[in-house]
């Protein structure tokens, strides 16, 4: 587990592998943090400027997408005389694993942080491997 | 520009930074590296300031906001999830912990008229130059 840096830093999105966008914004990568709870995984991300009308989640396959657009209302009869954040819209990608299941995947949006709540699928939950003592109090033997 | 982030606690005052300030263009494009939680933009014109601030899942009534003179601070904090038994983290990237930021503000604020508007997860502050801290023309009398 890593510790939360002290300082911050709004992150540049990296060159997606879909390509660009026609609209000519900047993206940015949403900061993370991912839960795995007993029944479910949760991913909280912060997007500060987005609501719940403004964001798109979409899964494809096993391709998690999250994009959130953010209005760039930048104050035209002002100067920008400190600046430590850009504005632009959020997009992160994660690949899902087949524990997940995908019709009740839920999502919120409260204060600019998203909320995803992903059940974990019952095969899953339920699945233990039992495992078999072959020869009880046996010493094992190396071949 | 006439007045910079006012020195962050606990660094060290170095002159040559400042003076690279100085000769620092602000754009998008020269974004910090790293800033103190939560990152802040600061706009300007004669007669007003608008700082907005990314604080993302901060409840707005727990925010302190104080205007002294020309010093705007912001006191606040975001605690992480409480895990109970048997939850993990994935991932760990959001801020966390409590934060206080102090802007210096290039003229003196009208404290009785600051406004401050919480939306989406970012706090806009509205804040009037003081009366008298306006600029004076004054004409002169030719005899």
């Amino acid at each position: 587990m890593t510790d939360t840096p002290r300082d911050m830093q709004k992150k540049a999105a990296e060159t997606l592998e879909t390509g660009e966008r026609t609209r000519a914004c900047r993206i940015y990568t949403p900061q993370v943090d991912i839960i795995e709870r007993k029944d479910d995984i949760v991913v909280i991300a912060d997007m500060p400027g987005v609501d719940e009308t403004s964001t798109d989640i979409t899964l494809e396959k096993n391709v998690l997408t999250i994009y959130g657009r953010v209005d760039t209302n930048e104050l035209k009869d002002h100067k920008l005389s400190l600046s430590e954040y850009g504005i632009g819209d959020y997009q992160r990608v994660f690949t899902l694993s087949d524990e997940v299941d995908r019709d009740k995947i839920q999502a919120t949006v409260k204060n600019g942080v998203l909320w995803l709540v992903m059940p974990k699928a019952t095969a899953v939950k339920t699945r233990k491997i039992p495992i078999q003592a072959e020869g009880v109090g046996g010493v094992m033997k190396l071949s | 520009m006439l007045w910079s982030e006012m020195e962050r606690l606990g660094r060290v005052f170095d002159p040559w930074r400042q003076l690279e300030g100085l000769n620092r263009p602000v754009r998008w494009a020269t974004l910090p590296a790293s800033v103190d939680f939560p990152p802040t933009n600061v706009w300007v014109t004669e007669d007003n300031a608008v700082v907005t601030t990314e604080v993302p899942g901060i409840d707005p009534n727990a925010l302190e906001i104080t205007v002294v003179k020309n010093s705007l601070t912001l006191r606040g904090s975001r605690m992480a999830e409480e895990l109970k038994e048997g939850e993990a983290y994935h991932r760990r990237e959001r801020w966390k912990g409590q934060f206080t930021k102090t802007l210096e503000l290039p003229f003196t604020v009208e404290s009785d008229k600051v406004e401050a508007r919480f939306a989406k997860g970012v706090l806009s502050i509205f804040l009037p130059r003081a009366e008298a801290d306006k600029p004076r023309k004054i004409s002169v009398k030719s005899e």
